[in-house]
């Protein structure tokens, strides 16, 4: 039986001297030029981040949830798409809404580029925050860019540990109500699921405005 | 506007019109010595962030003093709504978290801010269905004994 045959590198170098030989001198200048145009973009100073850069710092987003809809959702559903991640609960009267106003400005403010970024807010409360509730919670702020997930108590814990998002289930008082303790802060992923940036409740529209345009220059 | 408050109202703009010193009632009384606290206290600002669901609101607020006195916020309640907290929202490294809170000084020629990421008014079990563009009346009760009555816009989620 005859081995299949594989392209060695030398072969590949062979290839690839044989088709230099044929370019001519001017098309030889303009791929030098070109190179060198893909080099400068390649090794140009990271962008001027108003953020804080946590590239490669925190894991991929992953995460197997119950979409708002009530239907399962995975990361892929995000894939493509910038992805601001939240993780609030909707008895929180001020911080969470506060931060989802904030989020729907920030939409406002993008315009056309607002087609490329998402917003997941992903329950830390997941007894109360049903796929219904959460629905028209989401919907209140940005119906269209925004997704509310919920899951079981081990899928969202698993969840935060990954992100090291801290919460914790307060004691319910007489009327059964309860608050949750939680991490304010926003999980900024690119189109590949990467995680890039971190913001916090301190940071304006305008300054999230800045670095989300940034990115959605890089990605496109 | 609850018929009882419409009553104090009216009872108090009558006796404004005959021109008597004497509150005529004890409802109106309480009013009237709430138009004594207004004078030194003064709201600003108020606002309720509407949420879907019957879900908690926050009301939001401005309180300014011009009184020599320090003034305490002791409490508060709303025809509008249930149950009444003060909360403060304390971001304690990356976690937020909510306290109650029992008083809230406004200094002499002071003033503080309940506003969102800080101090919010927790408005619970609303009474009615609320909307956005509706109003809805806070009382707010104060260490001298007064109240002061306020009607705050309804904004949108957005606070729009």
């Amino acid at each position: 039986m005859q081995a299949p045959t594989v392209p060695t590198f030398q072969n590949a170098l062979d290839r690839a001297r044989h088709v230099a030989h044929r370019l001519p001198r001017r098309l030889w200048r303009s791929l030098a030029a070109g190179a060198l145009t893909l080099c400068l973009a390649a090794c140009q100073q990271p962008p001027d981040w108003k953020l804080t850069d946590v590239s490669g710092h925190m894991p991929d987003l992953q995460f197997s949830l119950t979409s708002d809809s009530g239907t399962p959702i995975t990361e892929a559903a995000f894939k493509g798409d910038i992805t601001l991640v939240f993780f609030g609960y909707t008895n929180c009267p001020d911080v969470c809404p506060e931060t989802m106003a904030r989020l729907s400005q920030v939409m406002q403010q993008l315009g056309a580029d607002a087609k490329h970024v998402r917003i997941a807010f992903i329950s830390v409360d997941p007894h109360r925050d049903t796929p219904a509730i959460l629905h028209a919670y989401v919907h209140a702020f940005d119906a269209e860019h925004a997704v509310g997930l919920t899951g079981s108590d081990k899928a969202i814990a698993n969840l935060a540990r990954r992100y090291r998002v801290a919460y914790e289930l307060g004691k319910p008082g007489p009327d059964g109500n309860y608050e949750v303790d939680h991490s304010a802060a926003i999980y900024i992923f690119d189109g590949q699921s990467h995680i890039r940036l971190m913001a916090t409740d301190n940071d304006s529209a305008e300054v999230l405005v800045h670095d989300l345009r940034l990115l959605v220059a890089n990605a496109t | 506007m609850t018929p009882r408050t419409l009553l104090a109202v009216t009872l108090l703009c009558s006796a404004g019109l005959i021109g008597l010193s004497l509150a005529p009632s004890a409802q109106a009384a309480s009013d009237a010595a709430a138009s004594t606290a207004a004078t030194q206290l003064s709201v600003s600002n108020g606002w309720v962030r509407w949420l879907p669901n019957g879900l908690p609101e926050a009301g939001y607020l401005s309180i300014a003093n011009n009184g020599e006195q320090a003034i305490d916020l002791l409490g508060a309640s709303s025809p509008d709504f249930g149950n009444v907290m003060l909360h403060q929202s304390i971001g304690n490294g990356s976690t937020m978290r909510m306290i109650m809170v029992d008083k809230l000084t406004i200094p002499a020629h002071g003033k503080v801010d309940i506003a969102p990421g800080g101090y919010h008014l927790m408005l619970m079990a609303a009474t009615h269905p609320i909307a956005p563009g509706a109003t809805v009346q806070v009382v707010l009760k104060f260490s001298d004994g007064k109240t002061l009555t306020t009607v705050l816009p309804v904004r949108s989620a957005g606070g729009q």
